[in-house]
């Protein structure tokens, strides 16, 4: 049997422990995959990567990468496990160049810093004429590749995006995803968090959909797209969302 | 007049090295730190301990009257006082900072430090003025009529390589990239693996090193009194709110309208005034600029 990546078991976080948000959710990511993790707003699907990422004390479950235990890691260590996570918002050091946000996501593995960063240029080559423009001067779609690539600078196994496309307009939110599936296909696995559905599942091997706390749904991204209960967890209504 | 110019820039400079102290504990701890000025203090006061453990008085260079002696001696009690100063962080504000203390308790606690340090500092070395060597500043002729003192030259010539050394670290270091990401984001900083405990250690090592510098400077120029770092509180602060208070490059902009305005002040005959005439010019400022010269709007 194949082991997870990202395990996570029966995770309890909030903001406030007395208050959690998350009640014992569980969730796994496999190397090379897309996993979407869908849900309304307050379902607690950024609670959730947050906690992954440290950034929320975990008051009960644990989190694996590669069997590793991570529970409760600091967030500057995270990326010594190889993971990465891009925010919804201020992402990027704003009033620090593109170059110099991409030098900081190399800060632990200088030595492959060129290598990287060729790597990071092929992947978003209009980086490249943008470097010494300060991040806070781009548009979104610009900040949004800044806010990768840095993250990718890092060499991560794992990247965790929580909404990449909030803020941007459809066609630019196709355009980043279809960049994130550039990204697997160099080999990095992707959990990702979403509230643009439809796109989000077009794009990913698997999902799950939270609520309140909890997970509701969860399976292959094609079924989900054909799940009515998803339609309503989202709409609120038995809209499917392969028609929309 | 162009000593009055000389001697504003000298008083800019002493104010913008240890403003940029309070500047960046602002911009990075996020609290004002109203002990900047004992941590000058103490520098001064480590320097005149190393002059005299050294026993070769302040030296010359030239017809400059410091020379290696005091300079060494600096560089010993920049280290002397980053050392204290790291400490104290330890002792007070990273539990402070660890319990999340409200950005006012860190004031108060940093106010509480300021009047400690300025006691001990009477306790050990007592009230009196000191002074690490007595000399009379010889002015010499630069341009017919036009007589400076080659301290002041000397003086401004260490703060412009201060200046240069601490804007070359920013930019080009790595270290310098982080503190300059903690400053504008520390939860991105954090996600991106960096270690903002290292950053604020930085923080204080260079803030305390400049005020050292800042402090013997200023001794060497004036004399060695326990509250002559609390006595540069003022001028500081002004330097950092008039250049933008989240722009270390503003703060040495605003301690140049600082240290300009206060010798323009003495040279019209006002120097009872110096200190409202500096804050008018300030206010005046802010009514335009709030955000400071080089801030930013919120």
């Amino acid at each position: 049997m194949v082991e997870p990546m990202l395990a996570v078991r029966d995770v309890e976080a909030g903001y406030n422990p007395s208050l959690p948000i998350l009640h014992g959710i569980s969730l796994d990511v496999f190397e090379g995959e897309i996993v979407t993790v869908l849900g309304p707003n307050g379902a607690g699907k950024s609670t959730l990567i947050k906690a992954i990422a440290g950034l929320l004390s975990i008051s009960r479950g644990s989190v694996t990468i590669g069997g590793r235990d991570i529970t409760g890691v600091e967030t500057h260590q995270l990326i010594r496990e190889r993971v990465a996570y891009v925010p919804q918002t201020e992402n990027v050091f704003a009033k620090l160049s593109v170059e110099e946000n991409l030098a900081l996501g190399a800060l632990h593995n200088p030595d492959q810093f060129a290598e990287q960063r060729r790597r990071v240029l092929d992947l978003f080559p209009d980086l490249e004429r943008l470097g010494h423009l300060a991040a806070g001067k781009l548009s979104g779609g610009q900040r949004q590749m800044v806010a990768v690539g840095r993250a990718l600078m890092a060499d991560p196994t794992l990247l965790m995006l929580d909404e990449p496309s909030a803020g941007l307009s459809p066609k630019l939110a196709q355009v980043v995803f279809s960049q994130l599936i550039r990204v697997k296909q160099v080999g990095v696995t992707i959990l990702m968090v979403e509230q643009n559905a439809r796109a989000a599942l077009k794009i990913s091997d698997r999902g799950y959909v939270l609520a309140e706390g909890q997970e509701k749904v969860q399976g292959d991204a094609r079924s989900l797209l054909d799940n009515p209960e998803v339609g309503e967890l989202y709409l609120g209504a038995n809209s499917r969302l392969a028609r929309s | 007049m162009m000593q009055f110019v000389a001697d504003g820039i000298v008083s800019a400079a002493l104010i913008a090295l240890g403003a940029i102290g309070i500047s960046m504990t602002y911009n990075i701890l996020r609290f004002a730190n109203f002990a900047q000025g004992e941590i000058l203090t103490i520098g001064a006061y480590f320097t005149l301990l190393l002059v005299s453990l050294i026993g070769a008085g302040i030296g010359t260079l030239g017809p400059v009257a410091f020379g290696w002696p005091l300079l060494v001696s600096i560089v010993f009690a920049m280290a002397a006082t980053s050392v204290v100063v790291l400490v104290v962080d330890w002792l007070l504000f990273r539990p402070l900072r660890n319990r999340k203390a409200a950005r006012i308790t860190l004031i108060m606690a940093a106010f509480g430090l300021s009047l400690m340090g300025r006691n001990l500092v009477t306790l050990i070395a007592g009230g009196e003025p000191q002074y690490y060597a007595f000399f009379i500043p010889k002015a010499i002729e630069i341009l017919p009529g036009v007589r400076l003192v080659p301290d002041d030259f000397a003086i401004i010539g260490i703060a412009i390589i201060a200046f240069a050394a601490l804007f070359l670290f920013m930019n080009r270091t790595s270290m310098g990239r982080q503190m300059r990401a903690v400053s504008e984001n520390p939860t991105l900083a954090r996600i991106n693996g960096i270690d903002v405990r290292a950053v604020i250690r930085w923080t204080w090592i260079i803030g305390a090193s400049l005020a050292t510098v800042a402090g013997a400077l200023l001794a060497h120029n004036t004399q060695l009194r326990p509250e002559m770092g609390f006595d540069m509180l003022l001028p500081m602060f002004a330097a950092l709110i008039l250049g933008g208070a989240s722009n270390l490059y503003g703060t040495i902009l605003g301690a140049l309208v600082i240290g300009l305005t206060e010798a323009i002040a003495v040279s019209l005959g006002l120097a009872g005034y110096r200190a409202a005439i500096t804050f008018m010019v300030m206010l005046i400022v802010l009514l335009f600029r709030p955000q400071g010269l080089l801030g930013e709007k919120e």
